[in-house]
């Protein structure tokens, strides 16, 4: 039996410390990691918590994050709980796993950092590794500050867990600017966060062998479209467990998070889009454009995948021009955000002018005053009723001007 | 450890591994599978990297396997039984077992490609953390599944469709990665050889046996001659497995603590590598008169090995 560890009801942690605190709240039963920058801290303090007896699973510390992921999944198909952090090139090293978890259905949280992918190598914070795993069949939620990357990780559980979701699910803090940063955090003691998530359910463990299960069969062109089409439709669906988890997390804790964030929306006549710490920046901006006039609100989809196409829209039904920022390099298309709230909109006959801005790569700064510009460009577009800023744009480039249209 | 007497009482054991998979007729794997998952009386979870009999025995909805099994991929079935073991000592350590009454053992299988190559560095983490748990590598000398492509355990002299033989080549130019004095190197309580001939059923099924009853990580490499592309017919794997034997190609032996060595098996009368060789057609053009030099070089290197596992098993150290 794992010791109980006192909180204070007021914790000053990092978004490292956070998630790490989480995963010992959730009692997970098998972790397999491989550190890497930035999230090594999570594996660093969960390796602390099992040598002070603060957790009683089994910690598996492998040799590289493939096998930190197949090991994940091993643990899970055998039937328990399961948990790893990663980032950046452990991420990507773990990729052609991450679809082999989804496609098994097992409910692995992973407590991502994002971090730019080399080449050339940076530590530093961006969403290209976020991207790299879009389509890999994972729930992905963002937290925007240490006390969001604990409650997404609590959160995380209960989602993946849940009977008709069985899903593994990414959190995702930005690197550095969320996981090296230290704020006030307010976690719930360690007996009312377990009771939150739940008892592990098992579904099909491999250790009942009294009832062998079969996991990774191959299945060829009479079977694999169905499995993938009712796996997509599993996600689709988990927007609504999703929405039922921040329900009860909010009843518990009064803090309301929903599958769309959004600022000052309500009279806004333009809009950005941004997701991660740049949100919390990009508020500041918006106080800051008010001053000046400018009705500018903010969105943020708290899930990137399930993406909310709906409800996005649905919240920005009344703008008239819409500033996609991504944290991506698109590499040879528009970022991510910006196509998938085009195609929100255009699904439900809205037609705001968007552009998109591609910003921060690599821990590049981005401040208020940056956010400002975008406002003030996307203002344009919205005053002259069509577009007239470039499509798409670099925030705080140095060097010539890269923007095209 | 199960007690495994007679090949009549052992053949009657409840089959774990059934019939009706889609393995080639006379492909050694279904043998080999065979023999190691009854030769424990315990609950077993299976894992499998993906090649020859991961895509035979696991098509949906159809399974040979009737004990819990998981395929991952190519290069992590070390891995995938890692975190199962860690799961069940967690779930135990927990007072949370699913049936507390049962011991269960893990035993994961991987032909030489998903060991010897892609899977290598899974295995050597694996093992080198001290899961408790059994790896076979089935280990037929190439990407078989895939139409015989080399692989690091295909031996000097094999034309594989990658390291084929031609005008200007004799087939493989590189020495068979030797893994099983690798995995003994990781300091595992149990490695072994073992193949699927006529005189060595029990010799693999007691090594099986013994190996799942150690606790710790253990490695079993078993030839498993592959009658598609090696090139002989289907009713002579267990004579290919004989003559490896026989001739010392592949030599049967085990290793306790990672140091003391016993040959399990020594020939009366070391046949030639020629005898073993000439019955497959993957090495049939090292007959021509400008590549015989090759068999003898093979030769060579079978009697040095055969001399040093000789001496290493009179040393005892």
């Amino acid at each position: 039996m794992a010791t109980k560890y006192e909180l204070k009801s007021k914790e000053i942690w990092d978004g490292n410390t956070a998630a790490s605190h989480a995963l010992r709240q959730a009692q997970v039963d098998v972790v397999a990691a491989y550190p890497i920058t930035p999230s090594t801290p999570i594996v660093q303090n969960y390796a602390s918590f099992l040598a002070d007896g603060y957790v009683d699973g089994e910690f598996v510390m492998v040799e590289s994050e493939h096998s930190a992921m197949s090991a994940c999944v091993g643990a899970a198909s055998a039937g328990g709980r399961v948990a790893t952090a990663t980032s950046s090139q452990g991420y990507a090293l773990m990729v052609e796993v991450l679809y082999q978890a989804s496609g098994m259905r097992l409910p692995i949280v992973m407590t991502v950092v994002n971090r730019a992918l080399a080449s050339p190598l940076n530590i530093h914070g961006d969403h290209g590794d976020l991207y790299l795993g879009r389509d890999a069949g994972w729930i992905h939620l963002m937290a925007n500050n240490p006390q969001e990357a604990y409650d997404m990780t609590l959160c995380a559980f209960k989602v993946a867990e849940n009977k008709s979701v069985r899903l593994p699910v990414t959190t995702n803090q930005d690197g550095f600017l969320v996981s090296h940063t230290a704020q006030v955090v307010e976690p719930l003691d360690d007996d009312t966060a377990y009771k939150f998530i739940g008892d592990y359910t098992p579904m099909n463990p491999m250790l009942d062998t009294s009832n062998p299960a079969t996991y990774g069969a191959q299945t060829e062109e009479e079977w694999h479209f169905e499995f993938k089409a009712s796996q997509h439709k599993a996600l689709i669906d988990s927007a609504k467990v999703i929405e039922e988890v921040f329900n009860e997390f909010e009843k518990l804790t009064g803090r309301k998070y929903n599958l769309v964030e959004s600022y000052k929306l309500e009279d806004a006549e333009i809009a950005l889009a941004v997701m991660g710490s740049a949100y919390e920046t990009a508020m500041v901006a918006v106080d800051k454009a008010r001053v000046e006039g400018i009705k500018v609100g903010l969105v943020m989809p708290r899930s990137f995948r399930p993406f909310p196409y709906n409800e996005i829209a649905s919240k920005l039904k009344n703008v008239k021009a819409i500033a996609a920022l991504d944290r991506s390099c698109p590499m040879g298309a528009m970022g991510a955000l910006y196509n998938e709230i085009s195609g929100a909109l255009s699904a439900n006959g809205q037609a705001a002018i968007m552009t998109n801005y591609i910003y921060g790569l690599g821990g590049r700064d981005t401040t208020a005053e940056h956010i400002l510009e975008v406002i003030k460009e996307t203002n344009e577009n919205a005053k002259a009723g069509k577009r007239v800023t470039d499509l798409q744009g670099f925030i705080n480039l140095r060097g010539p001007k890269l923007s095209f249209n | 450890m199960k007690n495994i007497t007679t090949l009549k009482e052992f053949a009657c054991t409840p089959d774990r591994f059934n019939g009706g998979h889609r393995l080639c007729p006379g492909c050694a794997h279904g043998m080999i599978v065979r023999e190691v998952v009854n030769a424990t009386d315990d609950d077993l979870v299976i894992s499998t990297a993906t090649g020859c009999l991961e895509v035979c025995t696991a098509i949906y909805p159809y399974t040979s396997w009737d004990v819990s099994w998981l395929h991952i991929g190519f290069e992590n079935a070390a891995a995938g039984i890692s975190g199962a073991e860690a799961m069940y000592k967690a779930l135990s350590k927990k007072n949370k077992s699913y049936n507390p009454d049962k011991n269960v053992k893990f035993v994961a299988f991987g032909g030489d490609g998903g060991t010897y190559d892609i899977g290598f560095q899974s295995l050597s983490g694996a093992t080198e953390r001290g899961h408790d748990f059994l790896y076979v590598c089935l280990d037929n000398e190439g990407y078989m599944n895939t139409g015989a492509q080399r692989s690091s355990s295909t031996p000097i002299g094999a034309h594989t469709t990658t390291s084929p033989r031609g005008k200007l080549s004799y087939g493989e130019k590189n020495r068979k990665k030797d893994l099983t004095m690798i995995m003994a190197a990781h300091g595992c309580p149990y490695v072994a050889t073992a193949t699927p001939g006529s005189k060595h059923w029990k010799d693999m099924a007691q090594k099986a046996a013994k190996a799942i009853s150690t606790v710790g990580p253990t490695f079993i490499n078993a030839l498993s001659p592959c009658t598609t592309e090696w090139k002989f017919k289907p009713e002579d794997t267990v004579e290919i497995s004989d003559l490896a034997v026989e001739t010392c190609m592949f030599p049967l032996f085990e290793i306790e603590d990672g140091h003391k060595l016993t040959v399990n098996y020594k020939p009366k009368n070391k046949l030639p590598v020629e005898e073993y060789l000439s019955k497959q057609g993957r090495f049939s053009h090292l007959f021509k008169p400008e590549n015989r030099w090759v068999i003898e070089e093979i030769q060579k290197e079978v009697d040095r090995y055969w001399e040093y596992l000789l001496r290493r098993e009179e040393a005892g150290v």
